[in-house]
């Protein structure tokens, strides 16, 4: 899958721009702060419906307009499709997928399928567990759309179960006692399991599939100081195997050991919501204890990992790497340049061409503010 | 904004669901240009149906009487129950055909956010009219979300015991649509949920 041509109108601090792309590696140059980085969040957008730096939509509108529009011409197995979608704050998003509108902009998903990496992907590694919980399930999601359903079903299940737990908590602080409220805390205890082993399940076979990968991807990229590895940490324990039978009852024997304590607490402290993958590099967790340019590799290695997984179940995505090269040394520019030659398409951002090894120097793009052209070929 | 009687009826309209500003600005004109004879029928309407509909004491259906339509009718068995959420579920389960018993409109369906619980559906009064032992079966007819499942599986739970057959509608493709045209969630549902044929 290749992304032919993209239109912007609106969109960050584009007016109006048309780029058009080929396929295999391209380089967008430019100083830092001209709008290389817009240019992916546009696609992006349309790939997840969502930006990977702002969490508002509004920042993703030029200023003075009411709403920004992307436009992409994407080739897959030799197939043009249109997918257009206008970006309106505080309201819903329209989309329209060849010449037709559709009416959920959630329809377009998977119309353009795409890992990113940006320096903003740090915070997989910094960040909250919360961070890595998403990575994983983006992942389960793209892999296996019915996960979208899951992880829907048990995000609104343990609303759901909070709510009830507060209601219980609040009423004993007041020092009545209202068996009925608990009477149907059994009800969600066993929708809480059932979805819950779905989703660990799905995440485990997950983590499993994407960890040599996870380390083949590091030593590509890193200096080379011991081994990265990845590992689902469960609140439930270790040593879980993707059974979900058996996992739905361990997690209705640990919801009612923890009974009193969620109680007291007010809120749901068993389940997948509240589990991490750990990652390490050696024999040490890399929070903590690895250096700034480590992480960065891991989170790095994340990505490419999930790349690579993809391409191997047969999706090829396209690939974007935002401000990667300047961060690396020579050796470990060539040896990525190795791991990601034979994209479909791969976009590069940077500000000093140079960095950029010449297996991966295709069409160059000289972004100036507002604008984006095409260098001719050398 | 308009002056004194027109501006009180958008202002009316627009409290209804589904409908807004303009919407009710539309609606609010075409009936001042109506004939008055419509305009009358359809304020006769609305005072009608605060007045004269009830709920059924059986069933907790609408109903123009003490008893609903479907519960007052004596060719249609007392060993099966339909539980549905709203009376409008009654209604679309009627246009099958398929369902020759009665039903129970809960009113809702379970729901902590919002405060709903058990005892402000009408369960109380189901478990009273299973308990006359007439009734062999119970259908759950909740929605297939996250609050009608929940719904679906306390009311499993509390009949169980008492020995009747409790069952949960199926869920997945719509008939006479495409494969291709099935959204995934569903798609993917429906394949969890095969068959042997």
């Amino acid at each position: 899958m290749y992304v032919r041509r993209v239109e912007l109108i609106n969109f960050r601090s584009y007016e109006r721009v048309e780029v058009d792309l080929d396929p295999g590696p391209s380089v967008l140059v430019g100083r830092n702060g001209v709008g290389k980085t817009n240019l992916v969040e546009a696609l992006g957008y349309v790939a997840t419906l969502d930006s990977h730096r702002v969490a508002t939509d509004v920042p993703l509108v030029r200023a003075g307009a009411a709403s920004a529009v992307v436009r992409c011409a994407i080739v897959h197995d030799g197939r043009e499709l249109l997918v257009e979608l206008e970006i309106v704050p505080g309201r819903a998003n329209r989309a329209r997928l060849g010449r037709s509108p559709v009416r959920r902009p959630r329809e377009i998903l998977g119309a353009l399928r795409m890992v990113l990496f940006a320096p903003e992907d740090l915070e997989l590694v910094r960040g909250d567990p919360d961070q890595r919980r998403r990575y994983l399930d983006d992942l389960l999601v793209a892999r296996l759309p019915r996960f979208a359903g899951v992880r829907a079903d048990y995000d609104r299940v343990v609303k759901q179960r909070n709510a009830l737990l507060r209601t219980a908590y609040l009423s004993r602080k007041v020092g009545g006692t209202r068996s009925q409220d608990m009477s149907t805390l059994a009800v969600w205890d066993t929708h809480l399991a059932r979805h819950g082993a779905e989703l660990l399940a799905g995440r485990l076979e997950l983590v499993a599939a994407l960890g040599p990968h996870v380390a083949k991807a590091y030593d590509a990229v890193a200096a080379g100081r011991g081994a990265a590895a990845i590992a689902y940490a469960a609140r439930l324990g270790d040593g879980l195997t993707p059974d979900r039978p058996a996992l739905e009852q361990a997690l209705l024997d640990r919801l009612a050991e923890r009974r009193v304590a969620e109680i007291e607490r007010g809120t749901t402290l068993v389940g997948p919501h509240r589990d991490d993958l750990a990652l390490t590099l050696g024999d040490l967790p890399v929070k903590g204890y690895a250096s700034h340019g480590e992480s960065w590799s891991v989170a790095l290695a994340l990505r490419l990992a999930a790349y690579d997984l993809l391409r191997a179940d047969g999706i090829e995505p396209v690939l974007v790497l935002d401000d990667v090269f300047a961060e690396l040394d020579t050796g470990r520019r060539e040896r990525l340049a190795e791991l990601v030659s034979g994209s479909a398409q791969l976009l590069v951002t940077c500000a000093v061409p140079e960095d950029v090894p010449a297996a991966l120097r295709g069409a160059r793009y000289d972004v100036t503010p507002g604008e984006v052209h095409r260098a001719p070929a050398a | 904004m308009y002056e004194g009687a027109i501006q009180d009826l958008i202002d009316e309209l627009g409290r209804l669901p589904g409908v807004g500003p303009k919407s009710a600005q539309r609606i609010a004109f075409h009936i001042l240009s109506a004939d008055p004879a419509d305009v009358g029928r359809l304020a006769t309407a609305l005072r009608k149906v605060k007045e004269l509909v009830r709920f059924c004491t059986t069933c907790y259906n609408v109903a123009e009487s003490e008893q609903c339509r479907i519960c007052r009718d004596p060719r249609r068995t007392e060993e099966s129950i339909c539980v549905v959420e709203e009376p409008k579920d009654v209604v679309a389960i009627e246009r099958t055909g398929e369902f020759r018993g009665k039903y129970h409109v809960l009113g809702g369906a379970i729901n902590p956010l919002e405060g709903i619980g058990p005892d402000n559906l009408r369960i109380r009064e189901l478990l009273a009219r299973l308990g006359t032992g007439a009734v062999k079966e119970l259908i759950l007819a909740t929605d297939p979300n996250t609050e009608g499942e929940a719904t679906a599986t306390y009311l499993a739970l509390m009949v169980k015991p008492m020995g009747i057959d409790v069952s949960r509608l199926a869920s997945g493709l719509p008939v006479g649509g495409d494969l291709e045209y099935a959204d995934e969630i569903t798609l993917g549902r429906a394949f969890e949920g095969r068959r042997a044929v």
